[in-house]
Order: C-alpha cells, then structure tokens, then sequence
C-alpha cells in the first residue's frame, strides 16, 4: 500500500500544484457571486437558482478535473518516460494503476471539499440555514460517482494513443449516462427487436451514474437518500470501479512502455 | 530487436561498458533485465531472483534514457517519493537525499522545480534518483546521452566515484572514449549477438586498437578508402 499511496500522493500534488483547479474554482465562484447578486422580479426564492447554479458549475467543475487529471496520468508517465525508473523499481504494474486512480480520486474529493464549503456559505449568506449532513451526503455520492468516473477514464487512457480524445470520448459517455441513462429502458420499449434487447441490454451493462445526483433534493431541501442506499450506491461503485480497474491492468500488463 | 542466447558475467565492483549499435540489442537486453518485456525464451535473474519479480529490483538502481521527471516536483520531492516506494524510514531517506543531491552537485537547487532544470541537471537528479536505493547494482542506459561536454564530464566523475565506492555499474553508451576511460570490462553486441566481451586493457592489447577501431571492425564497418 505505500507504493500505492507514494503514487497517489504525487498525482495530488500535481492538481494544486497546477492551474486547472484554481480557474474552474474561480469561474465557479465568480458566476455564482454574480447571479447571487443579481434580483430578478424581486423573487425571494432567488437563491434557489443561485444553488441550482452553483451545483451544475460544481458537477461541470468535478467531471473537469477528474478527466483532465486521469487522463493524461498513464499517456504522461510514458510520454516522459518516467514509467521507466518507476517500474524498474520494486513496483508492478497494477500498483501504478491502483496509486493512479487513488491520486485522482483523493485530488477530487478534495477540490469537491473546497467547492462544497464554497456553495454551503454561498447558502448560509442567503438562507441562514446549514443542512450539513445533506451536503455531507451530496458531497459522498458525487465523490462515489466520480471513482467510477476516474476508473472509466484510467481504462480510456491505456486504450487510447492521445489523452484528448480519451477524454472528448469520456465526456460524451459521462454526459450521455447521466443524461439518458435513466431513460434507456424507456426507450428500449419503443424499440423493435433486436435493437430493444440492446437497448435493455445497454441499460443493465453501464453504471447508472445519474443514481448519484442528488442536486435537486439539495436544491428543494427534500429529504436525502438514506444512509443505507448511500451505502449500496457506494457498494455499487466500488464493484464498477473496481471491474474497471481489473480491465485496465488486463490491457495495460501487456502494453509497450514506450509511446 | 531478437537478442539471442546472451550470456554476460558481470563482477561486483566493476564498471561494466555494454556496446554497440543503434538496434543491436542493448535497450532489449536491458528491457528484459529490468522486466519491462519478457523474454521470449529462456530467463533472466538479478542475484538469483527472477526478474518478472518485483522484489528482484530491490537492490538495483536503473538510469533511463532521456528521462523527463515530474516537471512539477522539486528534486528533493522527487527523491522522497522514489524513498517512499523503497519503504526507506523518512529519517534514513532525509539523510540520503542530502548525501544524493552533494553527490550530484544540485544540493543548491534542491528546492527548485524539475521543470527549470537544464538536461545536465535533469540527467544528474536521475542518477540521484537511481542512487536512492543504496543499490548494489547500478544500470545506466546512455547516462551521457544528448549532454554538453560539461554535463558529460559530471557525470562521467558520478560514475568513477560510484566505482570507487565499489558499486557494480552496467552501462550502454555511445561514447567509446568515455568507455575506455571508465569500464574495466566491456561486452559489444551486434545484431542481437554477443561479439566480445573481455578487459579494455587487454582488448586494445590484443587488437593493437583503440576500442573505437576495434568496435568498428566487431560490427563489420570498413571505411571507404580515400580516391
């Protein structure tokens, strides 16, 4: 485990040692400062909007950096090829991808620490009111869902030559997932066969990552999931990553260390 | 690159000069030794252990070629992280950092960024970072690869001292100059097979050559004579 977390230590000093967190950070802060001052039709519920913006810009921040930052670990190790004196150290192969994905992971649940204590005093300033265990919780699963995230990502970066393509695919599969995955078995209703077979099949085969956006119950202030469908999502996660994890080190075992 | 039925002996306490061409085998030897591809046929072992096994790696220290370390770490983070992955006690591992960066002359620029590191000092910290270990068995591929006749010369001194301290060093190089000046023994490999292999001394002895000539005539290079 030292190695693993010697690793991820060093992938954590490399998010607040470079630009991208500050600058999502401080858009973040900026547009929601702005909007939070602005009174439209005197509305006293103005400051719903505000916090439904706050978390869009905190969902886009998060999904940001953890495929920017997992992106370009692996491609980057070979690229300047410091996967050489790493590896002829007593280290293997699926430790760099276990320290990888835990670097990533931490140095997302930290800046999601930094951005939810940013949104709460946004609220308090407004609401006077400090529902910490909701933000707690939102906080949790937003982390849990950007370990499968991260996982999804690590797997991108060892099949795919160029990080930026990696990361435009796992864009599109993330927005696409939390987009329509909750629809999917819908639509595979209205599908002639095979394709509705696919389409259900598709349903059951990605992880629901839409399951862990819990924005609007933040938002309205409904009551949370409960702590044990907190647990089974976080149980659900690990399995996703964790699948993920396992297919990454199955194609990175055999992969040439040189580009 | 094939290499084929390779079979070097190398001494404790020796620096040990590995030669010859682009695409001759080095990097594929030294690959497999390293475990970072498996031999095809056949094994490899560093002090018995085979080295497929992670644990085989414990007490070498391996120099790459035209390495980039993390441009965003210091010398001294970078030396910690790597002490890390040896589980070397923080206290033993601060006490080697310091003696690594004398060593390789950046103890001033301990503290700077990788990234405003020019190639020489990069190639140093590489060194250092192959050092970290305390390894018996030092691996050094092209250590004065792309350097100025200064940064060569550093590391040149790096080398001798590291002999003088007894530690066994496997290096390829280009530099045959720099071979004769450092190896005690030498092996050239062309086309993936074992050509020589013996003292500089008595090389250049029995081949009445400096070990350029004698490497051009092992690898079947004749000048064309002049008009």
């Amino acid at each position: 485990m030292n190695t693993v977390f010697a690793l991820a230590g060093v992938v954590v000093k490399e998010l607040y040692r470079r630009k991208d967190f500050y600058v999502l950070f401080v858009l973040t802060a900026v547009i929601t400062l702005v909007m939070g001052s602005v009174s439209f039709f005197n509305d006293a519920k103005i400051v719903r909007y505000v916090k439904e913006i706050a978390l869009l810009l905190i969902w886009v921040s998060a999904l940001v950096i953890a495929i920017g930052t997992t992106a370009r670990q692996i491609p980057a190790e070979r690229e300047s090829r410091t996967i050489f004196p790493l590896l002829a150290k007593p280290v293997t192969r699926a430790q760099v991808i276990l320290g990888k994905f835990a670097g990533c992971w931490l140095a997302c649940g930290l800046a999601l620490i930094v951005f939810y204590l940013f949104f709460g005093l946004v609220s308090a300033s407004r609401e006077h009111d400090w529902p910490l265990l909701n933000y707690v919780q939102a906080l949790w699963l937003q982390w849990m869902m950007l370990g499968i995230v991260i996982a999804f990502v690590l797997l991108g970066s060892v099949v795919f030559a160029a990080p930026s393509s990696n990361a435009t695919i796992a864009f599109v599969v993330v927005i696409g997932i939390l987009l329509l995955g909750s629809h999917l078995n819908q639509v595979a209703l209205q599908q002639p066969e095979p394709l509705r077979t696919i389409v259900y099949a598709l349903y059951f085969l990605i992880p629901h990552l839409e399951w862990y956006d819990v924005r609007d119950f933040v938002i309205y202030e409904q009551h949370l999931p409960g702590w044990t469908d907190c647990g089974l999502a976080t149980l659900y996660a690990a399995v996703y990553a964790a699948l993920l994890l396992w297919a990454t080190w199955l194609v990175f075992r055999r992969k040439p260390l040189s580009v | 690159m094939v290499v084929k039925d390779l079979n070097l002996s190398i001494r404790a306490g020796e620096v040990f000069g590995f030669l010859g061409p682009n695409g001759a085998g080095k990097t594929t030897t030294m690959n497999v030794l390293l475990g970072f591809v498996n031999a095809t046929s056949g094994a490899a072992f560093l002090f018995g252990v085979d080295v497929r096994e992670p644990i085989a790696r414990q007490r070498i220290g391996y120099l790459p070629e035209l390495t980039y370390y993390y441009k965003f770490l210091t010398a001294e983070e970078l030396l910690r992280f790597y002490a890390r992955i040896f589980g070397i006690p923080r206290a033993e591992a601060n006490r080697r950092i310091d003696q690594l960066l004398k060593l390789v002359e950046l103890d001033s620029a301990r503290k700077c960024p990788i990234k405003n590191y020019s190639k020489g000092m990069q190639q140093r910290v590489g060194l250092a970072q192959a050092l970290i270990n305390n390894p018996e068995l030092l691996i050094l591929d092209e250590p004065t690869s792309g350097l100025d006749p200064l940064g060569r010369m550093k590391v040149r001194e790096i080398i001798q001292r590291l002999k003088n301290e007894g530690k066994t060093v496997f290096f390829s190089s280009h530099e045959l100059g720099e071979v004769e000046t450092v190896c005690d023994r030498v092996a050239i490999i062309n086309q993936g097979e074992l050509k020589v292999e013996g003292r500089v001394a008595e090389l250049v002895e029995q081949h009445h050559a400096n070990l350029e000539k004698i490497f051009l005539n092992i690898i079947g290079y004749s000048p064309e004579p002049a008009a």
